[in-house]
């Protein structure tokens, strides 16, 4: 083999602390090497073209770039090679910059380490085979999982790009915590006005198909074909039958259930359609509250309902969708702000969380609409709002900022003034992050049109006094101690990853940070795709984010669907596992291993034999490890390939 | 090549590419210093590691491997690294009987989040090395064939 090596100085990225001229220099002593010299930016057109024009010039058939990660530009040069007529597959990479220059600045050191990446790199190059990949069929269905705003926008953009669409919700109606803000910033138009007809075109919509109440059992399958399993819940109601008229919610005699939808303020019936826009418009028993279920008496629902859906025997339903590609948009849930013994850990009835504020501005609300102490349904006058609870503190183990809430926070100062004109706002600081477009105006517009005080700094105890509440905090501005006397108290509770995110994750094999959001493929250019092919991500399971963004990462993550289904076939990664049929015994310890199921017993000539179904392997090489006679062999990562990196290391 | 004199030791690791690698990468892109003695075989899971490729890589002259994949349940493949698991732990309790310290050789879970983890696993493993100081070598006239032997023997 006549290898070639570049080197790359990425800028001074690598040349800063690595001697790229000497790395190259050496690499012309090592076996098979017929080439080599370092290049000011290896990715870059003219960089690309260096390495076309040497595979030609000196009739290379192998090349390694020593440069970024892999996990960046593999890609890139190995679409290089075969522009020069070289397999992709005749090409390795040296990790010299993420794994070298960036982590130390010795420079003697660095040079030595990087010289023996590429001989790595180099010998392994020496037994790569050219691997030509093979087309299958993809199946242009795609699920969403997740019915919020995001999840609407990526659903209903999919639909009209002409998919089928499948929408999982979790909860009996789609719409997410967009669903149950009053008003949003930084317009103050009315949260529901702009959502609600975007879930009715969901439900509305010929392509899309919804399952609400439901959640996701099982995922198999690679990208274009996953196979996934919905458990749908049993809600006690027939939905194909159920009208929403709602007049079971008005007999129903059990009126202390926990009211999800509205946070937890007031209470509500058994059976319950969470709010007037709810789509789908269904109704569902929470059987730890129906007395039927729970005692066995009652059942007036079903003597009330005019289409005679309750069915008290219901049980959990499983469908099995077939689908290409799946996006998750699986949200955020609060902060459990209740570890905050300061702010009386949940004691004091007058405080309460910044969703629970937004259900009681809204018109449609447990209050409608009118802003009421849940302790005396008395109307405040002293409003006292804190920022970053749960965000910014690594004290709690949250030290990212959850962005939204100082936004928010201005918004609802204002939206209090529109309701109590006599009111008075405070609001306890640490900054004001305000980075959108018109958002700073709108926090201004808080403080210079609705009088807000803000007050900058931390609030460190509240304490019952009287009817009320005393806020006792730092104005470190002032620097002095400030005490508020406060008839309500609204903590901005900072956002968490949703309850679940992780099972999830680990179902649909995709992976998360420590705090349970989703990773995506890479910090800049890969924002919706994750490192799973087929599978993408919009909106807050990501991270963070407001309803723009969470919306323009549902039409992202959209666009990359109708991307990848507008081919007619994919073609398969060949990086994966062959037995060699001379050396397989037949034993069928790799067919048990397989996670995928992806290797299936053959019949050869009287004598059993495993066989690899190239469509279905993911390339893990766990049968590789695992076949006793080495007859297994994960093609680009044989045992070969791999001891001769070892040797390249260790035999010198 | 030989090892830089007096500075560093032989240390290779192996680590999958979705979970470990990447949280070498998120180090690298953080900036976050290291030792400069290991070199990094990338395997796409740590299911692919074969016992074996540690014990060839220890006998041949290394002074410490160092394996990394995904946390548990957390797996590319789902469960390549409940496969790594048993097979590491077993050749763990395995090496005092060939004569290497167990301290050699380590296995550990590393996500691709998690830059920073990556920079302890790495400085603890090279001092915890430095510490053992560089592993007896097979040397002498005899020794490829004191090698081939082992390595048939295994
Ligand atoms: C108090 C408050 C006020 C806010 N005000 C504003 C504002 O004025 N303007 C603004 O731009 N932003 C505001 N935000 C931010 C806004 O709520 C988010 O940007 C937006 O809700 C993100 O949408 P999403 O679809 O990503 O997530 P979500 O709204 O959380 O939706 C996620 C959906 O997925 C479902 N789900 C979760 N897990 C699963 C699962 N495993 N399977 C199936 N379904 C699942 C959930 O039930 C939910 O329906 C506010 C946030 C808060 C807390
Ligand atoms: S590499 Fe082997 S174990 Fe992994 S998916 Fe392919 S056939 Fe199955
Ligand atoms: S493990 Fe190896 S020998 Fe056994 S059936 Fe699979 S390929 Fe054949």
């Amino acid at each position: 083999m006549k290898i070639g090596v570049f080197v790359c100085h990425c800028g001074s990225n690598i040349e800063g602390t690595v001697d790229t001229a000497a790395v190259a220099a050496a690499a012309r002593e090592f076996p098979g090497v017929a080439f080599a010299t370092d290049t000011m930016y290896t990715c870059s057109e003219p960089g690309q073209e260096e390495i076309v024009n040497a595979i030609k010039e000196h009739q290379l058939d192998g090349v390694v770039v020593a440069s970024c990660t892999p996990r960046m530009h593999e890609q890139t040069f190995r679409r290089t090679v075969e522009r020069a007529g070289l397999n992709r597959y005749l090409f390795e990479m040296a990790n010299i910059r993420e794994h070298v220059s960036w982590i130390g600045k010795d420079r003697e050191a660095n040079t030595n380490k990087a010289t023996e990446l590429v001989r790595m790199a180099a010998s392994k190059l020496l037994h790569n085979r050219p691997l030509l990949s093979k087309q299958f069929d993809i199946n242009k269905r795609v699920l969403i999982i997740g019915g919020g705003v995001a999840g609407i926008q990526a659903a209903l953009d999919c639909a009209e790009g002409g998919l089928e669409v499948i929408l999982v919700e979790k909860t009996t109606t789609i719409g997410g915590k967009m669903a149950k803000l009053d008003k949003t910033f930084p317009t103050v138009d009315c949260s529901c006005c702009i959502l609600g007809p975007r879930m009715v075109d969901v439900a509305q919509h010929p392509n899309i198909t919804l399952y609400a109440y439901s959640e996701i059992e099982e995922v198999s399958g690679y990208v274009g074909n996953f196979e996934v399993k919905v458990k749908k819940k049993a809600t006690y109601v027939d939905w194909d039958k159920c009208t929403g008229c709602g007049i079971c919610m008005t007999k129903c005699p059990s009126k202390k259930a926990t009211d999800f939808f509205n946070e937890g303020i007031g209470k509500t019936t058994a059976i319950n359609i969470p709010f007037p826009q709810a789509i789908p418009k269904k109704a569902k028993i929470d059987a730890n509250f129906c007395m039927k279920l729970q005692k066995g008496k009652c059942g007036i629902c079903a003597k009330v309902c005019p289409s005679g859906c309750i069915d008290f025997t219901q049980q959990d339903e499983f469908v099995t969708e077939k689908v290409g590609a799946i996006v998750a948009a699986t949200g955020f849930d609060l902060f459990d702000w209740t570890v905050y013994g300061e702010y009386g850990g949940g004691r004091y009835p007058d405080v309460i969380t910044s969703l629970q504020y937004e259900r009681m501005l809204s018109a449609s609300g447990p209050t409608g609409g009118h802003i009421k102490r849940p302790s005396d349904g008395k109307e405040p006058k002293n409003v006292v709002f804190i920022q970053c609870v749960g965000s910014r503190d690594k004290s709690v183990g949250r030290p990212y900022c959850t962005g939204f809430c100082c936004m928010y926070t201005a918004k609802q100062a204002i939206l209090t003034k529109d309701h109590l004109p006599e009111a008075q706002t405070y609001v306890f600081y640490m900054d004001i992050r305000a980075t959108g477009k018109n958002y700073d105006e709108f926090t201004r517009r808080a403080m210079e049109e609705y009088n807000a005080k803000y007050i900058r700094g931390r609030v460190s105890m509240i304490y019952p006094k009287g009817d009320s509440l005393l806020v006792r905090g730092a104005d470190t501005l002032m620097g002095t101690q400030v005490e508020v006397d406060a008839d309500l108290v609204v903590l901005a509770v900072g956002a968490d990853s949703s309850a679940g995110a992780a099972g999830l994750a680990e179902k649909l094999r995709i992976s998360y940070d420590s705090y349970g959001f989703y990773m995506e493929g890479h910090p800049k250019l890969k924002p919706v795709e994750t490192n799973t092919a087929g599978v993408y991500l919009a909106g807050c399971c990501q991270g963070p984010k407001d309803i723009p963004s969470s919306v323009a990462q549902g039409s992202a993550a959209a666009s990359k669907v109708l991307g990848l289904f507008s081919k007619d076939k994919l073609a398969s990664d060949p990086q994966v596992s062959v037995v060699d049929i001379k050396r397989c015994i037949g034993c069928g310890k790799c067919i048990k291993t397989c996670p995928f199921g992806a290797i299936k017993e053959i019949d050869f000539r009287g004598m059993k034999k495993a066989e690899v179904i190239e469509t279905v392997c993911q390339g893990c090489g766990i049968c590789t490890s695992t076949c006793p006679q080495g007859a297994a062999q994960l093609q680009h990562f044989t045992d070969n390939q791999i001891l001769s990196e070892v040797n390249a290391l260790c035999q010198f | 090549m030989p090892v830089l004199k007096g500075k560093e030791l032989r240390i290779v690791g192996f680590l999958c590419n979705w979970c470990s690698y990447g949280g070498a990468d998120t180090a690298g892109v953080g900036r976050f210093n290291q030792p400069t003695d290991l070199r990094i075989i990338r395997v796409p899971c740590s299911g692919r590691i074969d016992p074996l490729f540690i014990m060839k890589t220890l006998l041949n002259g290394a002074d410490g491997v160092l394996v990394s994949g995904c946390h548990p349940r957390d797996c590319h493949y789902a469960e390549g690294n409940f496969y790594a698991r048993r097979r590491l732990e077993v050749l763990h309790r395995f090496l005092p009987i060939l004569g290497i310290e167990p301290g050699r050789f380590e296995y550990t879970w590393v996500s691709a989040s998690e830059g920073q983890r990556w920079q302890q696993v790495v400085t603890r493993f090279t001092e915890q090395i430095h510490k053992l100081g560089p592993a007896p070598k097979i040397a002498g006239p005899a020794a490829s064939e004191t090698l081939r032997q082992m390595e048939a023997a295994l």
